[in-house]
């Protein structure tokens, strides 16, 4: 097997007094979709965001297609965060900003494409994410469920090779939360996009990963597949599993 | 005790951190010609109304007072002299630096950290710019040309509220308050006014981006960071308005 593309070595992180991660050890391999299960505060969302170093670790490395970011400064920071997207919980769409602007900002900024071709990529994500007529609107003027779909399509406008995706359906509806787990699926099919998806949402989980890591109180408590965890004997995943229904 | 000064250390160290790569982003192309004539339009032409009223009423009430406090000693022709010198060194650039602290600090650290918390900026670093760049550099980049032009306006409203005054309250013409304002005012007067003002806008700058950029915590945090804005942005002009009046003087 090739090397995996996202590495997590023994990462530890506190905030204050508070420990986050007590030494995470996780290989995301290329082109898989890998879903990080855990409660609310168990550390997964800065798990992920030390991928592209939002965080910066207190101990242990984080590896990025073979290179390890942990001790790079912004500057040198720009090579990995093009090639790793980042979906936010809330979105986190520029609120100056129109739709095409949010879309074509990481184009503007790091190509120097004429406008004519910047319009057509713009296009062509926002039709991934099976929206159109939507590029001139506020994000103000969008539904949760719109607005996540079109910072999905910011994140990978620059065609990156990961993507992260934090809480992808937390607060939408159920039917809206299915659009964007298949729209997840048909990422990772059609473009071959490595994926982690960060979630307490048991259903969403078994819909979209191919593996699934439980994280509780700071460590991985369990790492498997989809069908592994179904049969885990871990009590903690098996409690949380059976919340949902799963087991 | 141990945990306020280190707390304490910890800010001004950020801002010394912040202030060094705005400089360096400041040097950085692409100049984001656009972002800057936002700011200058936000910050700057946005800001007239409210510091010119302040000075002009600052200037009339000043002539008022000096020459009721003056006419005991037979002072009153020199109400000129004293109006033009103590706007253009003291009230012009401090008054401004506040209202413009008030208004136009408020309003940068509520606008980063409404994106501070809403993940925005992290959004800015995640697709690999920088939010010093971005955010920063046009703000205190706008602040620093406008607040000088902003304070000599100030100056010329103050001096002419003091005019008004003297005309209708004391009596003098128009030629004769004026003969007075140009042989006090030097050009040392004027350079000392406008220098301060350089430096304050680098402080409400810094002061108001770094508490935006750090916010966290929701509305309760960002109406938190906003406050503290204020405050310690006018103390600090307060404070060091003493320290380079003892510069200038001595320079």
């Amino acid at each position: 097997m090739s090397d995996p593309f996202i590495r997590y070595v023994d990462l530890v992180k506190s905030f204050g007094t508070k420990a986050v991660l007590r030494g995470v050890n996780l290989d995301v391999e290329q082109g898989e979709t890998l879903v990080v299960l855990g409660g609310s505060g168990s550390g997964k969302s800065v798990l992920i965001r030390h991928t592209i170093g939002l965080h910066r670790p207190d101990g242990g490395q984080v590896w990025v297609d073979g290179t390890e970011i942990t001790g790079l400064d912004e500057d040198d920071l720009i090579e990995t965060r093009k090639k790793v997207g980042m979906l936010f919980q809330a979105g986190a769409l520029f609120d100056s900003m129109t739709v095409y602007d949010n879309v074509a900002f990481a184009l503007h900024e790091h190509t120097d494409w004429q406008e004519e071709k910047v319009r057509e990529r713009v296009r062509e994500v926002l039709a991934l994410v099976e929206l159109d007529e939507v590029e001139e609107l506020m994000p103000s003027d969008l539904s949760g469920g719109m607005r996540k779909r079109v910072a999905l399509a910011r994140a990978v406008v620059l065609a990156p090779r990961a993507v992260l995706y934090d809480e992808p359906t937390t607060g939408l509806d159920p039917i809206i939360a299915n659009t964007i787990n298949e729209l997840i699926r048909s990422l990772q099919k059609r473009l071959g996009i490595t994926s982690i998806v960060v979630t307490h949402d048991i259903h969403s989980a078994f819909a979209v990963g191919d593996r699934i890591a439980f994280l509780h109180d700071g460590v991985i408590r369990f790492h498997g597949t989809t069908a592994e965890a179904r049969e885990t004997k871990e009590p903690l995943l098996r409690n949380f599993l059976q919340g949902g229904g799963y087991v | 005790m141990n945990g306020i000064l280190s707390a304490y250390l910890e800010e001004l160290g950020g801002m010394a951190l912040l202030t060094g790569s705005t400089f360096r982003q400041s040097l950085k192309r692409p100049f984001e010609r656009q972002l800057w004539l936002e700011q200058f339009f936000q910050l700057g032409v946005r800001s007239l109304t409210i510091t010119n009223v302040t000075l002009l009423f600052t200037g009339m009430v000043l002539a008022i007072q000096t020459a009721y406090s003056l006419s005991a000693f037979g002072g009153k022709p020199f109400v000129g002299d004293i109006i033009s010198l103590s706007v253009v060194r003291e009230l012009g650039p401090v008054l401004t630096a506040l209202m413009v602290a008030g208004r136009v600090g408020a309003g940068i650290t509520a606008e980063l950290g409404s994106m501070a918390v809403t993940e925005q900026v992290d959004a800015l670093r995640a697709l690999a710019a920088s939010p010093v760049k971005k955010l920063v550099v046009p703000r205190v980049g706008a602040l620093v040309v406008v607040l000088p032009m902003l304070t000599i306006l100030a100056d010329t409203i103050g001096v002419f509220g003091g005019l008004v005054m003297a005309m209708t309250e004391l009596g003098q013409s128009r030629d004769y308050y004026m003969n007075h304002v140009l042989s006090a005012l030097r050009v040392q007067d004027i350079a000392s006014g406008v220098g301060k003002s350089f430096f304050f806008a680098l402080l409400i700058g810094i002061i108001a981006c770094y508490n935006g950029l750090k916010a966290t915590g929701g509305a309760d945090g960002v109406g938190k960071a906003t406050t503290n804005t204020v405050v310690v942005a006018s103390i600090s002009i307060i404070i060091s308005d003493f320290f380079l009046t003892k510069i200038f003087i001595l320079l």
